[in-house]
């Protein structure tokens, strides 16, 4: 990229090592190793069943890998958790979408606020002015984040009932709510037209450009991939085939192998 | 939309709250002199909403399958009387809040079971609340100050010193305790407790994913559920029954408060109070049917039946057409007359119900 980075790509702020997993008999990765280095857009690509997905649930702790080890922030996670990993700083965003249905578009940001909240639910109950304080701060940041979104006409409406492209930049919200230092994106385009697919890019380069967001992303869409990430890894059956720039692996035989096939 | 005036709370809501205060502290007691009304209606409704709203925050918030609110109510009234019998220097109010949080342990006893299980197999778990604790007291005497009759009575409710025996009385403490509760559920239910509450209902591996501990959260759900179900069945006891015995807290009574929270709308806290209104309301409307339009025709087990089976029924058209309850049906009632007479403001805002 020719512009000037606010936030210049630096050390390594993720690493997977020899991460093996498996369900049953079916082996979904199989010793994978990679690293996500700070401020960076990484990009995980490889055709359907490769074990993109999974790869992201054993980063945030929802799997737990037979073998091999995460590391975050320079330090290595044994007992990795979800919850653990937020408090860490590391947030993320669902393939098929986890919004809280029933909740509206801003209580559903809020609750991304959740590690901001350190009141408990006794001091929410009455009221207390340090919750009015610490809620008023919360809903400050959310509404940035709506206005940011551009979705501020929908905020009070029910997650459940928005199309999905809306429903995918709530999720988004949801987590640049956290304030988190890495953020995992499951497919953020799947499903979106041109126009819509062209916002989310927007919004996740500026969020990477302005706040220096680490974002690491699933996607299908070649040309979005290569347009925005600044290194893409690359799975196919459960292994690294091909990992570098978006230019190197674009003229990496073994991915074009397994994108396109192979005569056998 | 609406600006929150005091945090999540609307000018409406404002309005609302001070519109059902002067109904209940003014309104009711001036023209309401039947004693039958207090004692029959009033009182028990005052104490099956709270229970209701203890029933909400664990089912209709947290999503968790809960069936065993009476277990909790007979844990709050028991210790409610061996409180005041052992301990007379609590008070009233030092003892229902003690009882409340002796019925919050149990909660959280046997909310633990929610994080294993879910759904169906939860409901089955938390049944074994509503056995263990009924059969708790009646196994070991010492619960019912070795009383061999069975019914004990309830002791006078003594606050700061004046007693408070009359109907009216009563209901005024039952008021003054839903009043306080209702509003500290409401504080939490729209604050960040809430959200994480309904976080964890509506998608649990997001709502860990932002940090929010779904131990800690279930826990949490069930040990205030208790709490108001605790409270609830202690003022159950001794504004309403007026004496305590175990077989008053059975399944029962844990399946009724269970349809209040259907009926009235899952997850919504002014709906714990339509639901036990309609539910407590219902009989006594069709026994004035039964008495007035078919002059005592129709027996009166029949009527019992035919109320049965219009519950039955209501539930089952409920799950399907609007499974938020009648809290909901009075929403869309209330969106529809806003489309229709944009203009009559002052007239919508004198109807509202508490939300």
């Amino acid at each position: 990229m020719a512009i000037e980075r606010k936030f210049k790509i630096g050390k390594p702020i993720l690493e997977v090592k020899n991460i093996s997993l498996s369900f049953g008999g079916v082996k979904a990765i199989t010793d994978t190793s990679f690293d996500v280095l700070e401020h960076e857009v990484r990009a995980i690509i490889g055709p359907n069943g490769a074990g993109k997905s999974s790869m992201l649930n054993c980063i945030n702790g929802i799997y737990k890998p037979q073998e091999g080890t995460v590391s975050f922030k320079g330090k290595e996670i044994p007992n990795i958790t979800p919850n653990l990993m937020a408090q860490m700083g590391l947030s993320r965003t669902f393939q098929n979408l986890a919004l809280f249905k029933r909740m509206s578009v801003l209580d559903n940001i809020l609750v991304g606020r959740k590690l901001h909240t350190k009141t408990n639910f006794l001091e929410v109950a009455f009221q207390l002015p340090k919750v009015k304080k610490e809620e008023k701060i919360n809903r400050e940041r959310s509404e940035e984040i709506i206005s940011f979104l551009e979705i501020e006409d929908i905020k009070d409406t029910p997650v459940g009932k928005l199309p999905y492209g809306l429903q995918k930049k709530v999720e988004l919200g949801r987590a640049l709510a956290t304030d988190s230092s890495v953020i995992l994106l499951d497919e953020p385009m799947a499903g979106m037209n041109v126009e819509e697919k062209r916002d989310m890019c927007r919004f996740i380069l500026k969020v990477n450009d302005e706040l220096g967001t680490t974002m690491v992303l699933i996607e299908h869409d070649m040309g979005v991939v290569m347009d925005i990430s600044d290194r893409v890894v690359v799975l196919d059956y459960g292994k690294v085939i091909g990992d570098g720039t978006p230019d190197e692996v674009r003229s990496n035989q073994k991915v074009i192998d397994a994108y396109l096939g192979v005569e056998h | 939309m609406m600006k929150p005036v005091f945090m999540t709370y609307t000018k409406k809501d404002l309005i609302n709250l001070a519109v059902c205060m002067v109904l209940s502290v003014l309104v009711i007691p001036t023209f309401i002199t039947t004693e039958y009304w207090y004692t029959s209606i009033l009182i028990p409704w005052l104490c099956l909403a709270l229970a209701t709203i203890g029933q909400q925050i664990v089912m209709g918030y947290t999503g968790q399958l809960a069936l065993g609110a009476a277990g909790f109510m007979a844990a709050g009234a028991f210790a409610m009387f061996n409180l005041i019998l052992r301990v007379p220097d609590l008070g009233f109010v030092g003892s229902l809040i003690v009882s409340g949080l002796i019925a919050a342990a149990f909660g959280i006893l046997f909310g633990l079971p929610s994080l294993k299980v879910r759904g169906i197999y939860l409901m089955v778990a938390t049944l074994a609340s509503q056995f263990f604790i009924i059969w708790m007291i009646d196994k070991f005497g010492w619960f019912k100050n070795y009383d061999s009759s069975g019914i004990i009575t309830a002791q006078d409710i003594v606050i700061l010193g004046k007693p408070f025996t009359t109907p009216l009385a009563m209901y005024f403490v039952c008021l003054a305790v839903t009043t306080v509760l209702t509003l500290l559920a409401m504080n939490m239910a729209r604050g960040s407790t809430g959200r994480n509450w309904m976080a964890v209902r509506d998608m649990d591996i997001a709502a860990e994913s932002m940090g929010v501990s779904l131990l800690r959260t279930k826990v949490q759900a069930f040990a205030i559920s208790a709490f108001y179900c605790g409270v609830a069945g202690a003022l159950f006891a001794f504004c309403y029954l007026k004496s305590l015995e175990p077989v008053a807290f059975d399944i029962k009574l844990s399946f009724k408060i269970l349809f209040m929270c259907i009926l009235g709308g899952l997850g919504t806290i002014n709906g714990a109070f339509i639901g036990a209104a309609f539910i407590l309301l219902f009989p006594v409307l069709l026994n004035a049917i039964g008495n007035n339009v078919f002059h005592g025709a129709i027996d009166a087990t029949i009527i019992s039946s035919i109320e049965q089976v219009i519950f039955g029924g209501l539930m089952i058209i409920f799950m399907i057409y609007e499974p938020l309850g009648m809290a909901k049906l009075w929403e869309n009632i209330k969106q529809k007359w806003k489309t229709k007479i944009p203009s009559s403001t002052n007239l919508k805002s004198s109807l509202g119900k508490k939300t």
